[in-house]
């Protein structure tokens, strides 16, 4: 699934990398726990998370994952948003909370996020 | 062919805490190293960052890189660890709140640094500080 069909089922902003809307995503993780993402390895992966400080980026960038939605209308600062520019990933937000984003991402098609 | 880098890891600086292992994730892709070995790298070293800025203030860091291995080791001076085997349990933290807050204090960082790592060795002195030397096999 690509990232731009992410952000519809989601109804979501772009808030970085508008020109990596093609990326392809095959597997997701929702967490707000660093350590639990980095526990996570998948290919091509989109990371869903509640918290916005700039250890997300960091996280995103050491498991290769390029796109990431900030869910419950969560907006990061310009720091983190150039961080993310820096590191050619895309940036979203939703409206939605974390369980129904993970939801609707999952009833339309994602359903890899386990071990394995 | 070796190649040594060495960091020093800011301990005040929580929003510029993984430079370093940014770093060396950048130096072993232009070395042409294979991605999952550069994952495993990345993530054990960026773990060990993250509880030397959030457990002991800061500390050190030295990569050694050669065709056949990866060795990272990370020295602090801070409190130290007084039972290994109990912080190495999945789940186990002294973090505080302002930490978890932050994303972190899940009590998975040691473990996560043993399952991406081939060797991992942790000296650690109460009051005195903590060394970690982990290795990974490019196979
Ligand atoms: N460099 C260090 N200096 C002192 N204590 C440490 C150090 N590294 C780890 N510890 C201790 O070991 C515990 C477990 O570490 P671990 O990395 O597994 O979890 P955490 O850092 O608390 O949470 P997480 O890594 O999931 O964010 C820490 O809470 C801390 O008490
Ligand atoms: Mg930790």
């Amino acid at each position: 699934m690509k990232v731009e069909r992410i952000k519809e089922i989601l109804d979501a902003e772009i808030l970085a990398g508008k020109e990596h809307l093609d990326i392809e995503i095959t597997s997701a993780c929702g967490s707000d726990l660093m350590s639990d993402v980095l526990a996570f390895v998948k290919d091509q992966a989109l990371l869903l998370t509640g918290l916005v400080n700039s250890q997300v980026i960091r996280t995103a960038e050491m498991m290769d994952i390029r796109a990431i939605v900030f869910v419950r209308g969560k907006v990061p600062d310009k720091e983190l948003i150039d961080l993310a520019n820096q590191k050619e990933m895309v940036l979203l937000t939703t409206k939605h909370p974390m369980y129904i984003a993970c939801g609707l991402l999952y009833s339309s098609g994602l359903t890899c996020g386990g071990e394995g | 062919m070796m190649i040594s880098l060495h960091y020093e890891v800011d301990g005040q600086d929580f929003a510029l805490a993984g430079e370093a292992s940014s770093n060396v994730k950048k130096v072993l892709k232009q070395l042409g190293v294979k991605p999952d070995i550069i994952r495993r790298v990345a993530i054990a070293m960026y773990e060990g960052e993250m509880n030397m800025v959030i457990h002991a203030n800061g500390g050190i860091a030295d990569v050694e890189i050669t065709p056949s291995k990866i060795v990272i080791i990370m020295q602090d001076t801070g409190p130290g660890i007084e039972d290994i085997e109990l912080a190495m349990k999945e789940g186990y933290s002294t973090a505080p709140d302002a930490i978890r807050e932050m994303g972190f204090g899940a009590g998975m960082g040691l473990p996560n640094i043993k399952k991406y790592t081939d060797q991992l060795q942790i000296i650690s002195e109460v009051g005195k500080g903590t060394r970690l030397e982990m290795t990974i096999f490019v196979k």
